[in-house]
């Protein structure tokens, strides 16, 4: 056996030797892998990969990484499935040599492309998936998160109406797995942030074709003070038109995540209701951050588009990974793993640590009031609400991770 | 519960059967006509609601009057029934001899066309339609506001119906259509233009997609994924009311309607799966559907699709077999990520290879064959992840699993023929995959389970690569033996003609039920060695699209032929990896090599194969 392996070392080499990119010369670039629903979440997923590109310029131009080097984003569609996406990353990782993984979108494929960077023992950086599993119960020694989760995002929202007087609450969310547990934190969470409130109504359209009226009416009918509503993309157009026509928002107090995102409030256009309390991303109105209206302006005039929320995140995953890079000075996975861990990087949303308790960054977002500029969306009221302030307490994390 | 709310909730019950309908009623027309089931009718639908988000409002720029918001919907329906002009001339007319799974697969190949070409066109972003001018408003009825459009859409499904009715009992294209329904051999024979009635069907039936889509821009906002979300409704839809029958399509849109309006009240999670539970009981008791008629040529001969007479390998395909198998071994003298590629080629060409074992031997054609795939990855990932037992018994259970459901689920679908038989296959896999997604505790939902690896011995590519090539290639032998065994031949008797099989004595229904038991547990243990070279298990598995790939793998391979469709995966495979990391569009380009593929080797690469030889013989 041990003769055969050896044999066929040597065959494969020379039949590769041609083709081998000298990828350990001191001067070559170094490549990193990056897979993400590019076809099927376009509209997500194209910005993101925009931003990426311009940082990973700018990155270049300002003299490379280690001394040096320039870094190289090697782009690859993930199927939106996790067998394609295993597929994927392994091709990445043998053909493209690839130093580590980083992005997805959906969290079924994070997990899965979580657990192959286990197998192989090679960083990922997960960028997109919001599952609190990937860094709390599923987490492992490789994988490694950068925006807040589905708790931290719910946790802003609850913070957000804290001691207000309503106490009657419906819920609205898509059935799979990010609606479900964004609706658990949300239950979780509330008894803490309004003392005596209760859930009168749950409703769990499926993912991409919910029955807006019917769903509406079933709402309406519990008579809520409040509603949580996890819905985005068309499932919250839908919901929304519906939901101005039938009068449900009207002197409701709503809360709603992601809404207040670009990607998502752009198609609601002047059906954008008054007054919800959304996470989202107001690129035109954040201030001190000093960095940030330089990546917004480059950002504009290079792509002749107005940033989206992925557009902030690809821009900053890139700047957190050009910091490791300079601090671990390898591109050993086992050393880029060991300094990763508590990496603060200056980034333009401000500083951001890759806590090493539980491997989930500390980047924030913005929580404001959605309301309508002429026949725009927009937010109002908002305020930057740091990660760090919203995460997992220890003791919850040492009890997820442990086994 | 108060009934004025329950009034209006089932007037919303209302509003989206009638949507439903108009859909599902160009659907049933089309099937009932060509015999096709035509994939692209969701994006018609798609087609019909981007086209009317992009006229409707540069029309209403013009005057915002009603009359012009309607004169754009129109416009857009019509547009998208000379879209269906274009497909029935340029692509189906030049298939309508191959057989009629063929079409099938060709108009998957234009779903992923459609796809690409709509994101090129209008751009990534959701793009939200206008609403109808004069009922933009909610109507106050007993105290519940209800919107004033919905309840003109409720008008919509009957009046629909109403100018269906007439073009079909009061025109002479209508009385066609009805006779090719009933009849489509007698028609031609009659000397009817055939390609005219067709390409006038398609029209038809393109347009009524068109205007559902049309219909729905003030509702919902025109987005990408509204065609696949749409056509398995509609489906549904067709198939309880019975193919072909334009009332039942009504009767079935409304009892679903109905069925989802209140269905949220009661179990709101359950949506996904309500549908297609309803469709299920509906075939068990009703084999052809609520007004459906068993077909009229059923009892009669025809020539069948599928294996005919399985020859033993001649000397050439021998030597094909040979090389193939010597490329699998060899393959590991290329570069690692050749051997994983190798390795899902082998995988799949065994799912492939039953689900023929069913079609092209047994004439039962499954659209849910991923379901025992994915439950037998399911069967050996459970017992991995949450018995802690190590890669080999659990390989062992991924056919028990896969077989076990397949028995469970065949003893039902055996009973059935044609393309209700696929129908309800595919509502048992959505029941299925529905129950898998949703039962987190268990399954971990839709997130799946992961660390499912192989052990120690078998880590390494390579040596997994072999293991998969050993297990995979003695399945496949067993079950080509099987095609040959007497077994077999019962089975392709049975499908020839049931009656004459059942007249030598032949019990049909068990010797189906006993092969669709034996397909699904290979499809089962395939599923297993899947989950093992990927190290995670999850819905997608049992979803759809997989189902889907393994009808295009086994068709471009070719069904009359015992090998074909380990070809067919072969060249799957090998373009959906080619393609992928060339570009976003990648759909696009292996929709256009689908169909390059169906208009080049009708028969597939199996039959093309056989022309070769009989040439150069």
């Amino acid at each position: 056996m041990s003769r055969f392996a050896l044999s066929r070392r040597a065959l494969g080499a020379a039949a590769l030797l041609p083709l081998a990119r000298p990828a350990f010369a001191q001067n070559a670039p170094i490549r990193i892998g990056e897979l993400n629903s590019y076809s099927r979440m376009a509209a997500f997923a194209v910005p993101y990969r925009n931003a990426m590109q311009q940082a990973q310029d700018a990155v270049n131009a300002a003299g490379g990484v280690m001394g040096g080097r320039r870094i190289e984003f090697v782009f690859r569609d993930d199927g939106s499935t996790p067998g394609d996406a295993v597929r994927v990353a392994e091709e990445l990782l043998t053909r493209e040599n690839v130093a580590f993984l980083a992005g997805t979108f959906l969290s079924n494929v994070g997990l899965a492309v979580a657990d192959f960077a286990n197998q192989r023992k090679r960083l990922f950086l997960a960028t997109e998936p919001l599952t609190d599993a990937l860094t709390m119960a599923q987490g492992n020694r490789y994988t490694w998160r950068l925006r807040p989760s589905t708790f931290m995002q719910t946790r802003m929202l609850v913070e957000a109406i804290r001691g207000r007087n309503v106490r009657r609450w419906a819920i609205v969310a898509p059935n799979y797995e990010y609606g479900q547990s964004a609706a658990a934190n949300f239950k979780r969470l509330l008894p803490a942030a309004i003392p005596g409130a209760e859930i009168v109504a749950e409703q769990f359209p499926a993912l991409g074709r919910v029955d807006a009226g019917a769903t509406v009416g079933a709402l309406g009918q519990a008579r809520p003070d409040g509603i949580f509503n996890v819905l985005f993309g068309a499932d919250l157009t839908a919901f929304v038109r519906e939901g101005n026509t039938r009068g449900l928002f009207e002197r409701r107090t709503v809360v709603s995540l992601l809404t207040g995102e670009p990607e998502y409030m752009i198609p609601l256009g002047e059906e954008t209701p008054e007054g919800w309390i959304v996470t989202g991303y107001p690129w035109e109105q954040v201030t001190g951050m000093p960095t940030h209206q330089a990546f917004v302006d480059g950002y504009r005039a290079r792509f002749n588009d107005t940033p989206r929320k992925g557009s902030l995140l690809g821009y900053v995953t890139v700047q957190v990974i050009a910091n490791l890079l300079n601090k671990a000075n390898t591109l050993d996975n086992e050393a880029l793993v060991d300094a990763l861990r508590d990496l603060r990087t200056d980034t333009v949303v401000g500083p951001v640590t890759m806590r090493g308790i539980d491997q989930q960054g500390t980047m924030g977002t913005w929580v404001g009031e959605t309301t309508l500029r002429g026949r725009q969306g927009a937010m109002r009221n908002i305020r930057y609400a740091d990660g760090a302030d919203y995460m997992f307490s220890e003791e919850e994390v040492r009890a997820a991770r442990r086994t | 519960m108060q009934w004025d709310f329950l009034l209006v909730q089932s007037l919303s019950g209302l509003a989206s059967a009638s949507s439903l309908f108009v859909i599902a009623s160009g659907l049933t027309i089309v099937f009932g006509v060509t015999r096709i089931v035509n994939f692209a009718h969701g994006s018609f639908y798609m087609l019909g609601a981007y086209i009317a988000v992009t006229v409707v409002p540069w029309l209403l720029e013009i005057d915002r009057s009603p009359w012009l918001f309607f004169v754009g919907v129109l416009v857009s329906a019509l547009a998208v029934g000379a879209l269906g002009v274009l497909m029935e001339m340029l692509l189906l007319r030049r298939i309508y001899r191959v057989p009629e799974l063929f079409q099938l697969l060709a108009t998957f190949g234009v779903v992923l066309i459609v796809q690409d070409l709509v994101l090129l066109v209008w751009g990534p972003v959701d793009i939200p339609g206008p609403r109808a001018p004069g009922l933009r408003h909610g109507v106050v009825i007993l105290d519940q506001r209800f919107p004033a459009y919905e309840l003109f859409l409720i008008a919509v499904g009957p009046a629909v119906l109403g100018l269906l009715w007439l073009l079909m009992h009061r025109t002479r294209f209508g009385v066609l259509i009805r006779a090719a329904t009933q009849d489509r051999e007698m028609v031609g024979a009659l000397g009817v233009n055939q390609a005219m009635l067709f390409t006038g069907t398609l029209f038809l039936g393109a347009a009524l997609a068109g205007l559902g889509g049309a219909l729905q821009i003030p509702r919902v906002s025109a987005n990408s994924q509204m065609d696949l979300s749409i056509i398995t409704e509609a489906f549904v839809v067709t198939v309880i009311g019975g193919m072909g029958s334009v009332p039942g399509a009504f009767i079935a849109a409304l009892l679903i309607g109905q069925l989802q309006a209140f269905g949220v009240l009661i179990f709101p999670k359950i949506t996904l799966v309500l549908v297609f539970l309803l469709m299920a009981v509906v075939l068990v008791i009703k084999p052809w559907g609520l007004l459906g008629k068993p077909e009229a040529a059923a009892g009669r001969v025809v020539l069948p699709e599928g294996i005919l007479d399985p020859r033993p390998l001649d000397r050439a395909g021998k030597m094909l077999a040979a090389l193939g198998l010597a490329a699998v071994l060899a393959l590991p003298l290329l570069d690692a990520y050749a051997v994983k590629v190798g390795t899902e080629v082998l995988i799949l060409a065994l799912a492939a290879f039953s689900l023929n074992f069913l079609v092209g031997n047994g004439g039962i054609v499954s659209f849910g064959h991923a379901a025992y795939f994915g439950l037998g990855a399911y069967g050996a990932g459970l017992l991995v992840v949450k018995a802690g037992l190590p890669m080999e018994p659990a390989l062992l259970a991924a056919p028990i699993a896969g077989g076990a459901f397949a028995a469970l689920f065949g003893f039902f679908v055996v009973r059935l023929s044609g393309i209700y038989l696929a129908m309800l296959t595919l509502a048992f896999a959505q029941i299925a995959y529905a129950v898998v997604f949703q039962w987190v505790e268990v399954t971990g939902g839709d997130n799946g389970l992961v660390g499912v690896w192989p052990s120690r011995w078998a880590a390494s590519r390579e040596v997994y690569h072999y293991l998969v090539a050993a297990v995979t290639v003695a399945a496949i032998i067993l079950l080509r033996r099987v095609i040959h065994a007497p077994f077999g031949a019962t089975l392709r008797a049975a499908r020839d003609s049931a009656q004459r099989a059942d007249a030598i004595g032949v019990d049909v229904r068990t010797h189906r039920w006993l092969g669709f038991t034996l397909a699904g547990a290979a499809a089962g243990l395939a599923g297993g060695l899947y989950a093992f070279s990927k190290g995670s298990i999850d819905p997608t598995l049992l979803g759809i699209p997989m189902s889907v790939d393994f009808l295009s793998m086994l068709l471009l391979g070719g069904i009359q032929s015992v090998l074909g469709p380990v070809a067919g995966t072969a060249a799957f495979h090998a373009a959906k990896d080619f393609f992928m990391p060339l570009t976003d569009h990648w759909r696009l380009f292996l929709g256009l090599s689908i169909i390059a593929m169906v208009l080049v080797f009708p028969r597939g690469l199996a039959g093309a194969w056989d022309t070769l030889r009989r040439r150069r013989a």
